[in-house]
């Protein structure tokens, strides 16, 4: 008996033909084959009944068999439920632990054997700083070096990083922007649920926040837009202005609601504000690379240092940063609350 | 100096998928996927001029971002090896977008085709100026663009599955991220630099005289984790399959042939011209990374056996190949680094290829990706089933086509390097090879026999965009294989000027 399962059972040769020809698992295979055995030779040759008769008791050790094989199953798929995910559970918040704590251990190190911080002869007084702040202002003409280092000495990488808040915006924008409603059209389930989660779950027409929202909006955005035009005078510039300008709009969006905000600020206008700050960007400063990499005068005038309108390109972008920053703050509530503007 | 005007192609490549990426944001998707089509084209062939140009020339050049020399701001470098792949990878990106086109159309809400396209553009700046810059934190702005930009790349067909890959990739590539952001906070301290060859001397120094021991092991570490999460080796891969195995084609073809290989193409920036080969030697991460990119070969070939779904086998299949790339880099010598450097070519084409021809074939068997569906498949889909071919042909190592070659360049390596990495390499590329054959060969024979009983062919409609796409991605692997000797030549010369 246990001879014939045993020459039933393809050998690997043939199970691996199978494989590229069938597309079965191999692991399927295995367990197909070791239920399903064929009718042994000496059965064929006895009586019909008595056929019949080994044929139902081999049936029902069959079923038995599958019975047995689905309850250990069950047992098992119980088991990795209920104690084995607890013990999985278990070990990987132990193991977490520790490769953390390693982890933590050796950046500590690391931090430890670092040069003191803030000691005079650090690597990073060097000369490039030195530069920065000798002639940074006879060279940018800005009297905030940070400005004068981000928006012309560096202003690739600042360029990149307005891209990286257009890119985060966009993702969100894939993400979670519902549908435009039209007048007259049905609004789509998707949106009619986000309202409701607005309407309920948002502060609505609360006096005290509106009254606040009316004096300090304004407040708000004239600083924000002071930090962005003086970013190149004094600390600020256009990163923190547009983030101070973005929480402005917040605050008047939640005292106020969609409706109010939408007077002056819908989709649209944040598209086209982005669109043009980031061009504006990018048009000014390719003009300044490429006159800069092939040795040209650029012809920019650098004004007088202290004077508002002074230090050539940085007051531009600056205002560019501002806005792509205000923007993208703007656009993120707007989206995580109720997918669309 | 006055540099001659075919120079300035960098920084044109750069600005161009920027503002590309930009305009499109404002235009509707139909006409934001041609600009980006258009825009891989002008491209590649901006960077096949500066190649030409470069192979006379000689030598590399740096390239001023602004008025201000290096160290004070910010600057590109551009060299043979640099242009070469440039070209390469912005092909591979016009022949997924147009061999995806039609996809993309149909999975992707039409209102935001064109972020996708935004999200396609960028991602080719991002492998521009991860390619020429000259600067480790603007190589770190850029790692941000690609990592975003790929993220909204898998969710772009939005269902289930691509929002949850989307967050496990989120959640690994923002580690990768971070740890990377952890040793540039750390190299700038030891050596008050961002540019690479002032951190290269000074780490040097530091490296010769003996101090800072831990710092330096310890950036080393970072770098490679960091970049390789972001890249899946093999041991941190977990994000690749769902990612590449259920998002749109054009996403899958251009994460796994760009996306990861600008990664790769960093760290062995970082390790050969940041850090310096001798520091990575000394503290043996080479080694570490020999012997994580030898399992990868071999795990990443086995899981690929037993997935039962064709996109996800492609998917496990990449982990394998970019165990091949890790390994190469792992043998520490410059034969190793070429070859690596040519294998993440030639596993860029292939891949992409088998992307989008699987996508086809699936077209072509009722949108299903089981194997027992896609007998028959390669009849049906010509074109796919000869892409397809010759696609997992050249990745197996089947002689002519760049997967041979590669693998013959790889052993070469390992064999001058000789000692334990010769056999584990020697031994690990010919299990992995075994493995290989019988994925992907078993697929291939699957595409070509008679359908099974009752399976009736579905009604499809066949894009002409994407067969001439596919015959494109066929061309391109058997010039990636039969110019290798050019090819394998640039690299080297590319990597000599690279120092």
């Amino acid at each position: 008996m246990s001879q014939t399962a045993n020459d039933s059972r393809p050998t690997l040769g043939e199970r691996v033909r199978r494989w590229m020809a069938e597309d079965e698992n191999l692991l399927d295979s295995e367990i197909l084959s070791s239920v399903a055995e064929p009718t042994p030779r000496e059965l064929r040759q006895m009586s019909p009944e008595l056929f019949a008769a080994q044929e139902a008791a081999r049936e029902e050790r069959r079923q038995a068999l599958i019975e047995e094989e689905g309850e250990f199953y069950a047992r098992m798929h119980e088991w990795s439920q209920t104690r084995g995910m607890r013990v999985v559970n278990a070990v990987y918040r132990v193991l977490a632990v520790l490769v953390l704590v390693a982890v933590v251990f050796f950046l500590m190190n690391t931090v430890v054997a670092l040069p003191p911080f803030g000691a005079a002869d650090n690597p990073y007084n060097n000369e490039v700083s030195k530069r920065y702040i000798e002639q940074g202002i006879a060279e940018t003409g800005a009297i905030n070096f940070v400005c004068g280092m981000i928006l012309d000495y560096r202003a690739f990488d600042t360029f990149g990083e307005s891209t990286v808040l257009f890119v985060a915006a966009c993702s969100v924008l894939l993400l979670l922007k519902l549908g435009e409603h039209k007048l007259g059209e049905k609004p789509s389930a998707a949106m009619l649920e986000a309202e409701w989660d607005d309407r309920h779950h948002e502060p609505k027409n609360d006096a005290v926040l509106q009254l606040a929202a009316r004096v300090l909006t304004p407040i708000i955005l004239l600083f924000g837009l002071y930090i962005i035009l003086n970013g190149h005078l004094g600390p600020g510039g256009g990163f923190s202005g547009g983030a101070v300008m973005g929480a402005g709009l917040i605050l008047y969006l939640n005292a106020f609601g969609f409706q109010k905000t939408e007077r002056f600020f819908t989709y649209k206008t944040f598209r086209w504000v982005t669109f043009l700050a980031l061009m504006t960007y990018a048009g000014l400063k390719s003009y300044s690379f490429f006159t800069g990499a092939n040795h040209l005068e650029s012809g920019i005038p650098l004004g007088t240092p202290g004077a508002i309108l002074s230090s050539g390109f940085i007051l531009p972008l600056n205002i560019c940063v501002g806005f792509i920053v205000m923007c993208t703050m703007y656009a993120f509530y707007t989206l995580f609350r109720k997918g669309g503007m | 100096m006055h540099l001659q005007f075919v120079q300035n192609v960098p920084f044109f490549s750069i600005m161009l998928c920027m503002v590309s990426g930009i305009v499109s944001a404002m235009l509707p998707g139909r006409v934001a996927k041609w600009i980006t089509a258009a825009l891989a084209a002008v491209v590649a062939a901006l960077n096949a001029w500066l190649t030409a140009f470069l192979m006379d020339y000689g030598q590399s050049y740096v390239y001023w971002m602004g008025h201000f020399p290096a160290p004070w701001g910010n600057e590109l470098r551009a060299g043979l090896l640099e242009a070469v792949l440039a070209v390469g990878f912005s092909l591979i990106m016009l022949l997924s977008v147009l061999g995806g086109m039609r996809k993309m159309g149909e999975q992707v809400d039409g209102k935001k085709l064109n972020i996708v396209c935004v999200m396609l553009d960028l991602v080719l700046a991002a492998m521009m100026s991860m390619l020429y810059t000259n600067d480790l934190f603007t190589a770190y702005v850029f790692i941000e663009i690609m990592t975003l930009a790929s993220c909204a790349l898998i969710m772009s067909r939005q269902n289930g599955r691509t929002l949850v890959s989307a967050m496990r990739y989120m959640i690994m590539s923002l580690l990768g991220s971070g740890m990377t952001l952890i040793a540039i906070t750390i190299t700038y301290n030891l050596t008050g630099h961002l540019l690479m060859e002032n951190i290269h001397e000074s780490l040097a120094q530091l490296h010769a005289s003996g101090e800072y021991t831990t710092p330096l092991t310890v950036i080393t570490g970072l770098f490679f984790v960091g970049l390789g999460i972001k890249s899946a080796l093999y041991p941190f891969h977990t994000w690749l399959p769902d990612a590449y195995g259920y998002s749109t084609p054009t996403a899958s073809a251009v994460l796994s042939s760009i996306v990861s290989k600008a990664y790769i193409f960093l760290l062995i920036k970082i390790f050969y011209r940041v850090l310096g080969m001798e520091l990575v030697r000394d503290n043996h991460a080479l080694n570490l990374l020999f012997l994580f990119g030898v399992v990868g070969m071999i795990m990443g070939s086995v899981d690929a056996i037993f997935s039962h779904d064709l996109r996800r086998m492609v998917a496990f299949s990449s982990v394998a190949q970019i165990g091949y790339i890790y390994a190469g880099l792992g043998l520490g010598t410059t034969a190793g680094f070429a070859a690596a450097i040519y294998h993440m070519l030639m596993h860029a084409c292939a891949k992409s290829a088998l992307f989008i021809s699987s996508s086809g074939l699936a077209d072509a068997s009722g949108d299903s990706k089981r194997f027992s569906d896609l007998r028959g498949a390669g009849f049906r889909y010509p074109a796919a089933g000869v892409c397809f071919t010759i696609g997992a042909m050249s990745l197996v190592g089947i002689p002519v086509l760049g997967g041979f070659i590669s693998k013959l360049f790889l052993s070469d390596a390992a064999i001058s390097r000789g000692g334990v990495h010769l056999w584990m390499m020697l031994l690990a590329l010919a299990l992995s090879t075994l493995l290989n054959v019988l994925y992907f060969m078993k697929t291939v024979v699957t595409l070509y026999r008679p359908p099974r009983d009752g399976f009736v062919a579905p009604q499809f409609q066949k894009s002409r965009l994407s067969a001439w796409a596919m015959w494109g991605f066929v061309a391109l692997n058997l010039l990636v294989g039969l110019m290798a000797h050019p090819i394998f030549g640039a690299i080297r010369t590319g990597l000599t000027m690279f120092d």
